[in-house]
This record gives C-alpha cells, structure tokens and sequence, in this order.
C-alpha cells in the first residue's frame, strides 16, 4: 500500500460541526447554531434526519458575501436573539464552521459582548466550540463539544454528589438508554453527556415541541464537579478529554475505558460499577452474561473464520474488533477516516491474544482505500455503517449495520450495541446475516440450519 | 379558530412577517428572493447546494468538490437521479482540504486531484465546485481547470459556488454558466427538425424517461438531458434543438435564456407534474412544431386521449377515500407547487398551506390567485411555522421533504414525499397515478387513529 492519494473518494469521515450538533442535540433545553453559511445547517440537518427520523432543528447565522468581508458578528447575535424569542432555550451552543473559523470571527468574544449587550434579556447559557471542517472528523467535533460543555459550564466546585459523570462516544439512543439501566442496576445515577435518547428518540405528540424534551440537565452539567467518579469511555481517546479535564480542576477519579462493546469490554464496564458502588453484579445481570455466553457457544461455528472488514469511527471500530474476534470472526481489516487516532494501538490491544489473524490497521482513510485493500483481502462479511453499502453489494457479502448514518434500514435509533445486551442482539443479527447469505446462496434452500 | 391563528402569527419572527401571506386577506407583497434570517432555522440550503443539485446527474462527468469532506459527504449519492449508462455522478469526490491547505492554498491538491481522479476514471468532464472555503483563500479555480483540461483534453469546468454567495438561485446560475462553457462545442449536422432539449427534469426514478417515451410517441428527438441521465456530449451540441422546454421554477432557466440569446432557440415553460400540466405541455410542444409536422398535434391528442382514460377511472377510486381531505405543501421550486396544486384538485382535497424555499414575486402571485381564500402563502419556512400551521388548518398530509417529513410525522399526519431523495416517478401520467397511490397509502393508513391529535378509544374488554 504505497500508493498515497491525493483526492477523497467516498470519504469514511463527516465533518466537525457535525459532531458538534449531535453533542449539543444530548443538552436539555440546548438549540445546537452552527455559525456559517446556511447549507452546513441544513445539509447536516438532512444527513441526522434520515438517520434518527426525528425533527432536528440546527440554527445559523446564514452568512452572507458581506459578513465574509466584514465579520460575521452582528449576524451570530441577530440569529441567537431569533433563537431565544422563537425557542426559548436553555442554552445555545454555537460552533464555528470552515467559513467563520477562517474570516477570523473570534466567537468567545462575540459571546462575551452579546452576554453584556442583552444581559437584560437574561440570555441562555452560550457555550463555544471551534470546529473547522477542515481539521479533524466528527468524532474530533462531538468530543470537543463535550469538553467545551464541562470546561464553560462546570466552573465551581459541586457539593460531593452520588453520581458519575460518563462521557460516551457517538452511539445510539438504545446504547444511551443501556447505559442508564445498567447505572441503574447498581444504585447509581450517571450523568450522561451527551444523552439524546429522547431528543432523537422521542414519542408521537399532540403539540410540537420546539426543543424536544429529555437531554442532560445543564444543573447536572454544572454539578459534575462533585461526582464520584468520571467514565471516559473509548479507547482512542486524545490526552484533553472532559474526563481528564473535570479530574485536573476539581480531583474527579477519572476512569477510562473501552465502550462497552462486546464481552470483556462490557465486564470492565460492569467491575468498574461495581467497584464504585460497591455492590456485586446483580444477579440477573450475571444471567444475562451467562445468556450471552451461551449463545456465543451455541453460533461460533456459524461465524467461526468469517472474514470481516470493520469500518467507521474509531472507538466504535476498536470497539467493534474486540467483539468480533471473541465470537471467533477473523477481523481482517479496521478501518477508519480519523489520523493518526490511536486505532492501531487501540486494536492490538483488544486483539491480541485472542485473534487467529493479525488484524490490519488502516486510519485517514476514504471507501476507496477501503474497497482497494478489502479487495485483496476477500472479506465475508462488512460490519459498519449504511455507506458501505454499495461495496457490499459489488462482493455480494452481508452488511451488518451499526454505527452512523443508518440511511437505508429502518430503527437507526435503536440498534442496540453494548453491554451484554447490546451484545447479544449484535451476535444474533451477524450469526442471521450470515446464515441468510447461506441460505440464499444455497441451491436446496434448507428450511433449517 | 381566531386562536390558532393568534399561535401561528406569535410564532413568526417579526422580520419574517412581510414573508407569510394568506390568500385575498389583503394585498400580497411577499418579500422573497432574499437572504435568509440568521436564526431563524431556514429549510434552505446554500449556493454549492443549488450548483450540486442541478448539475449532479450528469452521469459520465467527474464532479469534484473542492473544500473540506462535509460538503462532498453530504451530497454522495443522496438523490434518486437515475442514469441508463454511467453512474461516475453517484461517487463523492473531494480534494478534502486541510488546515495547511487553506493557510498555503489549495490549488496545487486541486489539480492533483484533478489528475489523478481523471486518470482513474476517464470522464467526459470534469466540474470542480468550489466551496466557501475556496472563495476565502482565493484559490484560481479558472487557472487551474484550464490547465488540467488542456492536458487531459476534456472540458474542465470550475462551478462558481460559494456557499455563503447568495442563496440556492445563485447556485442554479453558477451551474448554468458551467453548463453553457459546454453548449455549442460538439457539431449538430445529424439532429433532426423536430429535436428538443429537456432542460429541469432530473430523472428521479426514471422520470425522464417516461416523458422522452411520450415525444417519442409524438415523432419529437430529444438532443440533450439537462441533467436528468444527462451526457457531455448531449449538452454539448444541444444548440441543435430548435425548442427548449423548461421546467423547474428557477434551476435551468439561465441556461435556456443564454441559449435563446446566442443561437435564438425559443424555450417553453413546461411541467410534466398532474394532468393538466403533463397534456399541456405536450400539447405546446406539439404546437411548436405543426407547421413542420401537421399530424403532431392530432398524434398528441390521440396520445393524451389514451393515457387518460387509462389514469382516470384509477384516480376516481382513489379520490372517493380523499375527498376533502387537508394538504399542505412546502417545497424548494414554486413551480412545483402550481403543478400539485393542481394535482390534489383532482384528488378532491383542499390545499389551504404552500409554500417555498425558492420562489419568485411572480411565483408566489400566482399562487394567490390559484389559491382558495384563507389559504397560506409562505416564502423560506422553517420548522416552528410549519409546526404551527399544520395545526391552525388542521392539515392531514402534508408534501415535503426529508426536512418536513419528520415534522409531519411527529404531529401525526400522512406524508408525500416530493424531494429529490425519492424513489418513486412522480412525473407523466404514469407519475400521477402513483402520486394519488402514494397520497392514498399514506393518508388511509390506520395508524392516523392512534397519534395523540386523535381522541383514543381502547378496544372492549369483555367478560368471558
């Protein structure tokens, strides 16, 4: 693989401000306003949409020829007015785009003179976060966004509280709501951040509501200073996290570890509530692990030797590779849009070991790059998101879908990934892609397998 | 009633005021054609949006999109734009700059990029649309392309489509400049007399082809697609037409009047959407061209006489389960809104809300006076207006797209979706019949009796 491209074909990657708006969606009484031109609102608007079927109102500033000359100032705080008197919002978080970033708006300044200019008004809580589309991916978007969230509003120390602070990466509103139940299920109460389980995942309704309900109270933001411990979750993670940032200025125990994707991934997640609880794994969720483990004895033949390509954000990837190769699939290749990540490392890590093959490591790469070298490797089986549909279709092997954006299959929202649960569902839907294909395949068409 | 409508008017921003207008309450002044409102949640795009969707199926083009990945990631392979050959239109290029390309420039990875995507993939064009980004660092998109294109001998075409210039109009225009560098360009010695070009037609789901079949029928030649399974080489010597139908309000329009001032084609608004609008397009067509041909009109009757009294009997089932049933409409292109005006008429059901992204003063009069009174005439919508409009008309289904459609549903109303994402041919009366299938599924479906807007009963429980 010598070849070094110049252009992006099909990218594995979305943009900063995406990540950002989806971080924000997960704030109670949050309107996410990306401070640009319109299109990177709306287009990003329609790419969420389609995933989570639900309304998703993003703001702009809706630059024009002259803001670019001039500044885009008095348009961030015209638009954040409009958002106050037609939203009301709890807050407002204002990330920068390609556009802003390189006129040189300084928006922390532009918010700081909008809080004294309208201080009259009482105006909502603005945090800033810088994404330039044009450095990082939308991972790098949604944990920046993060930070910003407990660097602006977690200023003081908290009264020591009972809860803990967990910071997932992207994921759905099912792994939001397992991650819940399984705090839960301890006797503790996490704060999650960000939580769209019911923002992107919410019920039928008589009257709309301009900023759906649910999402993390900007209280329990505030008050993350005095938790009992952080989770910072993913394995790919770069140094400055919230996690490590609330541990530095207010001494919060600050846990990393992987998401909990998988069987082992899933018992460090479970021994470390254990562990701050106090309280021994409940019994039923004992059976529930006893029941995954059963099932992966009963379907390893099926997927035993399957070669997989996995693909998409990184610690979803990492993720993704560590239980892939404890049901026994051969991970051929982990591929992500993200450089210089920390995804090779991160796979060793939950690989080695356990996997019969070595499993290639390929970061900062497009589809192209991707199809060229799953080429070569003749994989079974894709696992990763709706865009690698087509390649799928051009081998004839099984898509697996999980991660974002799900635009082709219906229930985006509630694929269930982690915890034993999450993946139990994940083996029983690879283990029946795999037989479907073999039924299909097969010239008898045995009614059982 | 009065109360609703209070709720509707306290939801819109008061600069937006001049931009809602409700059919013969008053004079109609709609402020259109502007910028849209900071904050205010705008269901429009931006100018790169408005180039990519005119010029996206070209089908055996390279479409490249030079600026940061999200601008080319969120267009890739998003529409239902078919093509009969070459699919190069359904790949995402980008020269996916980073952070020292926009401080050093980006012209060199742009024409590397060119270089090696048209080696890789020989295409018959290139187009290279340019971003905001571009437009701040001051790339020399023109230099560059006239150079990769002397090189590699194909046209190569920058797109002027900075997304914070203008709104999507100014998209549609930068793409018919890039267009026009190609009409005139190959000979026409072999394009017969009666020889049109299809101009705002995007062949979503075929739709193209189902209208090239009825000017078949008719004995009329089709030079050139724009852009619908469209080709270079068509566009290129489609100066040989002697007509130009247009449709979409405002997409080609550029395009057309640049060709009627160069080579003195005459163009025709047209619409292949409902009934009236499919026949009467023909109809013009066939007019157009009788002198040359005495039996084209009489072959067009003939033509709409049987399509019709295929669609009609089919339409008179459907419309018996929607009668008098709700509708609003919001779509990009006015144009579009006349035709399926006129569409749910025929269906039996009352539109009392339309509205666009993109619509002209001329657009939206004629939408007050094709109207019935009361109802609601809207220029560059957002959500909470929609929301609260819904409410005030009792609407029970609602025309949009992938934006509109979850408001829609939250609220618990039927759907039609009329985007450029959908799958399904709207167009011809072929396309109507589907359009009712459509309207009918959705607006039918049980699942209306159980959403929150509807009193619930709970089935009886009985005794055994």
């Amino acid at each position: 693989m010598a070849e070094s491209y110049v252009s992006t074909t099909n990218a594995c990657k979305l943009c900063t401000p995406l990540g950002a708006a989806l971080a924000f969606k997960g704030v109670q009484g949050a309107v996410p306003f990306l401070h640009g031109s319109q299109g990177c609102a709306t287009y990003m608007r329609r790419y969420v949409i389609s995933h989570f079927r639900e309304p998703v109102d993003i703001a702009s500033s809706a630059l024009g020829e002259k803001h670019a000359v001039y500044g885009g100032g008095p348009n961030l705080k015209q638009g954040i007015l409009n958002v106050m008197k037609k939203y009301s919002p709890a807050l407002v978080g204002v990330a920068s785009t390609c556009l802003t970033e390189t006129i040189g708006d300084d928006v922390p300044m532009l918010l700081a003179e909008f809080r004294r200019e309208f201080s009259d008004l009482n105006p909502p809580e603005l945090v800033h976060v810088s994404t330039p589309s044009y450095m990082g991916t939308h991972t790098d978007g949604w944990r920046n966004t993060v930070l910003s969230l407990t660097r602006q509003l977690c200023t003081e120390t908290s009264q020591a509280n009972e809860t803990v602070n967990v910071f997932p990466t992207l994921c759905s509103c099912e792994d939001l709501r397992i991650f819940k139940a399984m705090f839960r299920e301890y006797g503790l109460t996490p704060v999650i951040l960000p939580d769209y389980s019911d923002t992107l995942d919410g019920p039928a309704l008589a009257e709309y509501e301009p900023i759906p309900a649910g999402g993390t109270p900007i209280a329990a933001i505030k008050a993350m200073s005095g938790a009992t411990a952080s989770l910072d979750l993913g394995r790919c993670l770069p140094k400055d996290t919230a996690g490590a940032d609330l541990e530095t200025r207010f001494g919060v125990d600050n846990l990393r570890l992987g998401m909990p994707m998988g069987l082992r991934e899933s018992d460090a997640m479970h021994h470390a509530l254990s562990r701050i609880s106090g309280k021994d794994m409940p019994k039923h969720i004992v059976q529930q692990r006893g029941r995954l483990v059963d099932a992966l004895v009963d379907g390893h033949k099926y997927v035993s030797g399957a070669r997989a390509v996995v693909y998409g954000e990184e610690d979803l990837v990492a993720g993704l590779a560590s239980f892939l190769t404890e049901v026994g699939i051969d991970v051929v290749l982990a591929a992500t849009g993200s450089e210089k990540c920390g995804l090779d490392s991160a796979v060793r890590e939950v690989t080695e070991d356990l996997g019969r093959v070595e499993t290639e490591v390929r970061m900062g790469v497009d589809f192209h790059e991707i199809a060229e070298r799953a080429g070569q490797l003749k994989p079974d089986l894709l696992v990763g998101h709706s865009k690698g549909y087509r390649y799928a279709r051009e081998w004839n092997i099984p898509l697996v879908r999980v991660g974002f954006p799900v635009h082709d299959r219906f229930g985006a929202q509630r694929i269930a990934t982690l915890g034993y649960t999450g993946a139990q569902q994940m083996f029983d839907r690879i283990v029946n892609a795999v037989l479907d294909k073999r039924q299909a395949d097969s010239p008898v068409g045995y009614g059982y397998q | 009633m009065k109360e609703a409508i209070g709720l509707s008017e306290a939801t819109i921003l008061d600069e937006r005021k001049r931009q809602v207008h409700r059919t013969g309450q008053g004079e109609l002044d709609l402020a259109c054609n502007t910028d849209s409102l900071a904050g205010a949640v705008s269901q429009r795009a931006c100018v790169f949006c408005g180039s990519r969707v005119v010029l996206y199926p070209i089908a055996d083009a390279l479409h490249l999109v030079h600026g940061p990945i999200g601008c080319a990631v969120y267009t890739w392979d998003i529409r239902g734009a078919l093509s009969s050959g070459p699919e190069l239109h359904r790949l995402s290029f980008s020269t996916d700059l980073k952070e020292k390309d926009v401080i050093f420039g980006g012209e060199k990875k742009l024409e590397a990029a060119l270089n090696e995507l048209i080696d890789r993939h020989q295409p018959k064009a290139a187009f290279v649309y340019s971003t905001c980004i571009v437009g701040l660092i001051g790339d020399d998109l023109e230099a560059v392309c006239r150079r990769v294109g002397e090189a590699k001998g194909i046209p190569v075409l920058p797109v002027q489509s900075e997304g914070f210039k203008g709104n999507k109009r100014e998209g549609y225009k930068a793409a018919c400049n890039a267009m026009w560098k190609l009409v005139g360009t190959a000979p026409i010695d072999d394009i017969p007399p009666l020889s049109v070009n299809i101009l705002g037609d995007f062949n979503l789901a075929g739709e193209i082809w189902m209208v090239r079949e009825y000017f078949q029928r008719m004995g009329v030649n089709v030079v050139a697609n724009v852009t619908g399974d469209g080709r270079v080489h068509d566009i290129r010597r489609s100066h040989g037409a002697k007509l130009n139908l247009v449709q979409c309000s405002g997409a080609t329009m550029d395009l057309a009047k640049m060709m009627k001032d160069e080579y003195g084609i005459p163009f025709i608004r047209v619409s292949y959407l409902g009934i009236e609008d499919m026949a009467d397009s023909l109809y013009q067509v066939a007019d157009f061209f009788q002198d040359q041909d005495p039996t084209i009109v009489e072959r067009t009757a003939e033509l709409v006489r049987s399509e019709l009294s295929q669609l009609m009997p089919k339409l008179a089932e459907l419309r018996k389960d929607l009668e008098g049933k709700r509708v609003a409409i919001y779509v990009g292109g006015a144009f579009k809104a006349f035709s399926l005006l006129k569409a749910f008429r025929h269906l039996g059901m009352q539109v009392v809300l339309v509205g666009s992204q993109t619509g002209t003063k001329e657009d939206y009069e004629e939408l007050e006076r094709i109207t019935d009174p009361g109802t609601i005439i809207v220029d560059d919508a957002n959500p909470l207006e929609l929301s609260a409009f819904i409410k005030e008309k009792g609407v029970d289904l609602f025309v949009g797209g992938v934006k509109e459609r979850p408001i829609a549903y939250k609220l618990g109303l039927g759907f039609c979706d009329h985007n450029h994402e959908r799958k399904i041919a709207l167009a011809g009366f072929e396309g109507m019949y589907n359009f009712a299938k459509e309207v009918h599924l959705s607006a039918t479906s049980p699942v209306w009796r159980f959403v929150p807007r509807r009193e619930q009963t709970p089935l009886e429980v009985t005794h055994g």
